[in-house]
C-alpha cells in the first residue's frame, strides 16, 4: 500500500485520472438565484389572488361596488409612496456599491419610512372600509379585493421587518459580501412587491372603478 | 375589565377534554398501543445514551445524506398508518352490505378515506420522493452537499411536524371527513364547523412550506453545483427528472398554498371566497385545486421515472436507449402538466368545447411517457438482463404502470368519464398508476440505493417475498374495482346494499391482505439485512456496477462525499472513468470546507407546529405568543454568520487511507 | 507547502465570504447593478406610466370601459418591463441565462392559470349558475344584474 501523505506530488498529475478529477473547486453562490425561485413561486401565489379575484371580482352581492367605494386619489399618493421607495432603495444599493456603510442605511432608513407610510395608508384605507361596512365579509368582491391587497400589504410588512433587522447587521458587521448578499435578495423582494403593485392598482382599483 | 375576559377560552380556545376520543375504542386501544411503543422507543433510546447522538448527528444535521435518509424513514413510517387505513377501508366495505353496518359508522370511516390520501400523497410519497432526491442528486452531480443545507434540514422538519399534526388529529379532535381535497362547501364552516378540515389545512400548510423550500433548494444545487465537465445535457436522467420535479414544485405549490389560505379565511373570518351566498364561488376552488393537482401527481412520478432509468441502464450493462429524447419528453410533460387539469372535473358542468380541449391535451400528454417505456425496453434490447431486486420493481412498474395509463387515457374522454367520473374505475385507475409508478419506482429506488447509504446491500429473499406479494396483491385488490367501477359503484361509500357486488369486495380485502404482506416482507427485509449485515456487505462502494457518479464513492460515503471534485467528459461518468482505466486519488488532499450542524431549523419548524395546532384549535393568546417567538427565532437565526468550518486535510487522509484499506482487503 | 492543520483558512474566508457554508468564488458577474443614470430613467418612465393611466380614469377620458380596460392593462404590462429592466436589472446573461428562463416559465404558466381560470370559470358559471349573468370578459352591465344574486338560493 502506497505511504498516503498530504503533500502534492509531482507524479499525481501524470496520471491518466487526473483528468477526472479537480484539486480545489468552488461551486458558485446560489443565493441569488434561490431567491429569484422564491420570488417567481411568490408570483404564482399573486397570481392565484388575481385570479380569483378576476372571478369573484363583479360579484357584489348586492353590497358597494368598486366604484362606490375606491378613493383613488389616496391610491395615487400610496402608489407614490411605494414608487419613490422603490428609488431610495436603488440609491441605498449604490451607496452599497461604494461601500458606503452610512449612506446606505440612510437610503434603507427613507425606503422603510416610505414602507411604512404606504401600510399606514392602507390600513387607514381598510379601517374606514371596514368601518362602511364594506370589510371582507360583505361579498366576493370584497373579499377577494382584501386578500389580495391585504396579502401584498403583508409582503411589504415583512419586508419592512426585514430591512430594520438588515440595517442592524449592517450596522454590527459592515458590508461584507454576505450582507452585499442580503441586501440584493432584499432589492428583488422589493422591487418584486412594486411590480405586483403595479399590477394592483391597475387591475383593482383603476378597471375596478370603470363601470 | 379583565375579570370579563374568560381566561379558559383564551388560553385554550375550543379546546377541551371532550376532543380527545375516550369513548372510540379503535382510537383508544391505538393510543394505547402508539403510548406502549412510543414509551418502548424513548426508554430504549435513553438507556442506550442515545439522545446526545441523535441530537447532534441526526436532528440538527444539515447533511444531504442524512436528511435523505430520514425522509425515507418519515415515509416508511406514515406508509404504515396509511395502509392501516386502506385496510380498515376494505374490511368495512367487504363487510357492510344490507343489514350489516359494519365496525365503521360513516363519521369514522369518512374521516379514514380522507387521512388515506392525504398520508399516502403527503407523508408517503412526497417525502419518499424527497428523500432520494436529495439523497442522490449532490453525489450523481459531484457536489458535496446541497445549495442550502440549512434550509434542507428546516424543510425536513416542516414536512415531519405537518405528518405530525396529522397524527395528533388521531387522538385530540379529529380529522377531515372531505376526502383528501377538501371541496367547499363542505369543507366550509358550515359543512365542517370542527377542527377536522383545520387539521388538514396546517398540516399541508407547514408541510408545504417545507417542499417549496426544497424545491427551490434543489433547482438551485442542480444548476449551480455540478462538477467541471457537466454540462445540462451530460446530467445523469435521474438528475434531469429531479430538476424538472423541483420545477414543478416550485411552480405548483404556492397554489396550493394560496388556495388553502383562501379556505382558512373563509372558515375563521366568514369571507366569501367559496361559500355559497353573499358571492363566493365553491368551482373556483375545484378550478384552483386541481391547478395544483395535476403537477403534483408528476412531480410524484417523474423521480420514479428518473430511478427507472437509472435501474434499466445499469441492470443492463449498457446505456440509456435516447438520452436526448428523454430528456425532451420529461421537459415537455412538465409543461404540459399545466394544461390538463380539468381532466379531474369534466363533470362539474364547463361544457363541450373546454372539455374536448382538455380531453385532447389529456391525451396527447400521454405520448412523451409513451417515448420513455419504448426507451427503456429499447435499452433492454440487447442488453445482458440481471434480475436483482431493483430490475425486478422495473418490469413490474412497466407492466402495471402502462395498464394504469391506458385506463387513464379512457377517462380521458369527456363522455366515458360522465360514466366513470367518482365511481370505483377512477380510483382503480388512480392507484394503479401512483401505485405501480410510485410506489414500484420507491422500491427499486430503495433497493437500489441502499447499499450506498448503509454499506451493505438488502436481503435478496425478502426482498422478493416483498415484490411478489405486492404486485400480485395489487392485481388482486384493484382488478375487482376496475369492475365494480364499471357496473356504476361510486367512491367513498361505507355501506352497500346490493349483495352481488360483495364478492368482488371481498376480493379486493383480500388482495389489501397480500399487499400488507408485501409491507411486513419489506420490514422483515430491513431487519434481516441489517442483522446480516457482513454478509451484505458493500466493500467496493459500486455493488451494482452503476454507471454514474454516485457509485465512485465508498458505501457510506465520507461526510465530505468526494475528496477531490470529480471532472466529468461524457455522460454516465463513472461509467466512463472505469472504461478508462480510472484509480482513485491517494495523496494531494486538502482541507474541505462544510456547513455546520444546526438546531435552529427543528426549533423553527416546532414552533410553527405549535401556531398550526394553536390556530386549529382558536388558541388565538398561543398563536400570538408563537408568531412572536417565530420571528424572534428567525430573525436570531439570521444573526449567525458562523455556520460553516472545514475538514482539515489530516481528517481526509485518514479517510481516504480507511477506504484504501477496505479496497484492498476485499480484492 | 504544508496545508493547516485545522479549521483555519482565515484569509481565504475573509475574502470570498461564507454563505450557508458554502464559498462565494466572486459574485456573478454578468449581474447588472444598475447606475444613478438608470435609476432615474427606470423611476422618471414608471412615474409617467403611472400618471396616465390615473388621469385616464379619473378623467373619465375613454369612453368604452373595454378599450379603457386594455389600454390601462397595457401600460402596466409596459410599467412592469420598464421596472423588470431598470430596477431588477433583468438581463438574459444573469446566472447563465437562468434568471430568465425561470421568468419565462413562470409567466408561461400564470398566463395559462388566468387565461385558463377565466375561460373555465366563464363557462361553469353560465351553465351552473343560470340568473347570475357574470360576464366575466366583457364589463358587466352596472348594478341591477348583480342585485339579483343575493335573491339566490345556495346552487349546487
Amino acid at each position: 500500500m502506497s505511504e498516503i501523505s498530504h503533500n502534492s506530488a509531482a507524479t499525481m498529475d501524470a496520471s491518466p485520472s487526473s483528468r477526472y478529477f479537480v484539486k480545489e473547486h468552488h461551486p458558485e453562490n446560489g443565493t441569488l438565484l434561490g431567491f429569484w425561485m422564491y420570488l417567481m413561486s411568490d408570483c404564482l401565489i399573486f397570481a392565484c389572488l388575481f385570479a380569483t379575484y378576476a372571478v369573484l371580482g363583479r360579484n357584489y352581492a348586492g353590497g358597494p361596488t368598486g366604484a362606490e367605494l375606491f378613493d383613488l386619489p389616496l391610491v395615487a399618493v400610496n402608489t407614490s409612496l411605494l414608487l419613490l421607495s422603490s428609488i431610495t432603495y436603488g440609491f441605498a444599493m449604490l451607496e452599497m456599491q461604494k461601500q458606503k456603510v452610512k449612506t446606505t442605511l440612510i437610503w434603507l432608513a427613507v425606503t422603510g419610512l416610505l414602507g411604512a407610510g404606504f401600510i399606514y395608508l392602507e390600513l387607514y384605507e381598510f379601517a374606514h372600509l371596514i368601518h362602511e361596512g364594506a370589510g371582507p365579509q360583505r361579498s366576493g368582491f370584497l373579499t377577494s379585493f382584501f386578500a389580495l391587497v391585504a396579502t401584498h400589504g403583508l409582503h411589504v410588512s415583512f419586508g419592512i421587518v426585514w430591512l430594520v433587522t438588515l440595517m442592524f447587521q449592517i450596522n454590527k458587521h459592515g458590508l461584507t459580501p454576505e450582507n452585499g448578499r442580503r441586501l440584493m435578495c432584499l432589492s428583488m423582494f422589493w422591487h418584486f412587491l412594486d411590480v405586483v403593485w403595479i399590477g394592483v392598482f391597475t387591475f383593482v382599483y383603476l378597471m375596478g372603478v370603470l363601470p | 375589565m379583565l375579570d370579563q375576559i374568560d381566561m379558559t377560552k383564551l388560553i385554550f380556545g375550543r379546546l377541551s377534554w371532550e376532543a380527545i376520543p375516550f369513548h372510540e375504542p379503535i382510537l383508544l386501544i391505538t393510543f394505547i398501543g402508539v403510548l406502549i411503543g412510543g414509551v418502548a422507543v424513548l426508554g430504549a433510546v435513553s438507556y442506550f445514551r442515545l439522545w446526545g447522538p441523535l441530537w447532534r448527528d441526526w436532528i440538527t444535521s444539515i447533511d444531504h445524506k442524512k436528511i435523505g435518509i430520514m425522509y425515507v424513514i418519515l415515509g416508511v413510517v406514515m406508509l404504515l398508518r396509511g395502509f392501516a387505513d386502506a385496510l380498515m377501508m376494505r374490511a368495512q366495505q367487504a363487510l357492510s352490505f344490507g343489514d350489516s353496518a359494519g365496525f365503521l359508522p360513516p363519521h369514522h370511516y369518512d374521516q379514514i378515506f380522507t387521512a388515506h390520501g392525504v398520508i399516502m400523497i403527503f407523508f408517503v410519497a412526497m417525502p419518499l420522493v424527497t428523500g432520494l432526491m436529495n439523497y442522490v442528486v449532490p453525489l450523481q452531480i459531484g457536489a458535496r452537499d446541497v445549495a442550502f443545507p440549512f434550509l434542507n434540514n428546516f424543510s425536513f422538519w416542516m414536512t415531519t411536524f405537518g405528518a405530525g399534526l396529522v397524527m395528533a388529529s388521531l387522538f385530540v379532535g379529529e380529522f377531515a371527513r372531505t376526502g383528501w381535497l377538501a371541496y367547499p362547501p363542505l369543507s366550509g364552516i358550515l359543512g365542517s364547523p370542527d377542527v377536522g378540515v383545520d387539521y388538514y389545512i396546517w398540516a399541508l400548510q407547514i408541510a408545504g412550506v417545507g417542499t417549496l423550500l426544497s424545491g427551490i433548494n434543489l433547482i438551485a444545487t442542480i444548476v449551480k453545483m455540478r462538477a467541471p465537465g457537466m454540462n445540462m445535457m451530460k446530467m445523469p436522467v435521474f438528475t434531469w427528472t429531479a430538476l424538472c420535479t423541483n420545477v414543478l414544485i416550485v411552480a405548483a405549490f404556492p397554489i396550493l398554498t394560496a388556495v388553502l389560505g383562501m379556505l382558512s379565511l373563509d372558515r375563521v373570518f366568514s369571507t366569501n371566497f367559496f361559500t355559497n351566498d353573499l358571492g363566493g364561488n365553491a368551482m373556483m376552488y375545484v378550478n384552483l385545486i386541481w391547478i395544483w393537482g395535476h403537477p403534483e401527481v408528476y412531480i410524484l412520478v417523474l423521480p420514479a421515472f428518473g430511478i427507472f432509468s437509472e435501474v434499466v441502464a445499469t441492470f443492463c450493462g449498457k446505456r440509456l436507449f435516447g438520452y436526448t429524447s428523454m430528456v425532451y419528453a420529461t421537459i415537455v410533460i412538465t409543461i404540459l402538466s399545466y394544461l390538463v387539469w380539468l381532466h379531474h372535473f369534466f363533470t362539474m358542468g364547463s361544457g363541450a368545447s373546454v372539455n374536448s380541449f382538455f380531453g385532447i391535451t389529456t391525451m396527447i400528454i400521454s405520448i412523451p411517457t409513451g417515448a420513455k417505456i419504448f426507451n427503456w425496453l429499447f435499452t433492454m434490447y440487447r442488453g445482458r438482463i440481471r434480475y436483482e431486486l431493483p430490475m425486478l420493481w422495473t418490469i413490474g412498474f412497466m407492466i402495471t404502470f402502462v395498464i394504469g395509463g391506458m385506463t387513464g387515457v379512457l377517462l380521458a374522454v369527456p363522455p366515458a368519464d360522465f360514466v366513470l367520473h367518482n365511481s370505483l374505475f377512477l380510483i382503480a385507475h388512480f392507484h394503479n398508476v401512483i401505485i405501480g409508478g410510485v410506489v414500484f419506482g420507491m422500491f427499486a429506488g430503495i433497493n437500489y440505493w441502499f447499499p450506498k447509504a448503509f454499506g451493505y446491500k438488502l436481503d435478496d429473499f425478502w426482498g422478493r417475498c416483498s415484490f411478489w406479494f405486492w404486485v400480485i396483491g395489487f392485481w388482486v385488490a384493484f382488478t375487482p374495482l376496475y369492475v365494480l367501477g364499471f357496473m356504476g359503484v361510486t367512491r367513498r361509500l361505507s355501506h352497500f346494499d346490493d349483495p352481488s357486488l360483495q364478492i368482488w369486495f371481498q376480493i379486493a380485502a383480500f388482495g389489501a391482505v397480500l399487499i400488507a404482506l408485501g409491507i411486513a416482507s419489506f420490514i422483515i427485509q430491513l431487519v434481516v439485512s441489517f442483522l446480516r449485515r457482513d454478509k451484505l456487505r458493500d466493500t467496493t462502494g459500486d455493488p451494482w456496477g452503476g454507471r454514474t457518479l454516485e457509485w465512485s464513492t465508498s458505501s457510506p460515503p465520507p461526510d465530505y462525499n468526494f475528496a477531490f471534485t470529480p471532472r466529468v467528459h461524457d455522460n454516465d461518468a463513472w461509467a466512463d472513468m472505469k472504461a478508462n482505466g480510472y484509480t482513485r486519488p491517494l495523496e494531494g488532499f486538502v482541507p474541505i470546507h462544510m456547513p455546520k450542524n444546526t438546531g435552529a431549523g427543528f426549533i423553527i419548524a416546532a414552533l410553527s407546529a405549535v401556531i398550526g395546532f394553536a390556530l386549529i384549535w382558536h388558541m388565538w393568546l398561543v398563536a400570538g405568543l408563537g408568531f412572536v417567538a417565530l420571528m424572534a427565532a428567525i430573525i436570531t437565526h439570521t444573526f449567525n454568520y458562523k455556520r460553516d468550518y472545514y475538514i482539515s486535510a489530516d481528517d481526509v487522509v485518514l479517510t481516504e487511507a480507511n477506504r484504501t484499506r477496505l479496497l484492498d482487503s476485499h480484492v | 507547502m504544508s496545508a493547516p492543520q485545522h479549521q483555519e483558512h482565515p484569509s481565504h474566508a475573509e475574502k470570498y465570504g461564507h454563505q450557508d457554508g458554502f464559498d462565494v468564488h466572486h459574485h456573478d458577474h454578468t449581474a447588472d447593478h444598475g447606475s444613478l443614470k438608470s435609476y432615474t430613467i427606470g423611476f422618471v418612465l414608471a412615474v409617467i406610466l403611472t400618471a396616465i393611466p390615473f388621469w385616464l380614469v379619473m378623467g373619465n377620458v375613454i369612453e368604452k370601459s373595454s378599450t379603457a380596460g386594455l389600454v390601462l392593462l397595457g401600460l402596466a404590462v409596459v410599467q412592469i418591463v420598464v421596472h423588470m429592466i431598470y430596477f431588477l436589472h433583468m438581463n438574459s446573461k444573469s446566472e447563465g441565462g437562468w434568471t430568465i428562463l425561470a421568468l419565462i416559465f413562470t409567466i408561461m404558466v400564470v398566463v395559462i392559470m388566468l387565461a385558463g381560470s377565466l375561460w373555465v370559470m366563464y363557462h361553469l358559471n353560465h351553465n351552473m349558475m343560470p340568473g347570475m349573468s357574470q360576464d366575466l370578459i366583457q364589463e358587466a352591465v352596472p348594478g341591477s344584474m348583480q342585485n339579483m344574486q343575493h335573491n339566490m338560493p345556495g346552487m349546487k
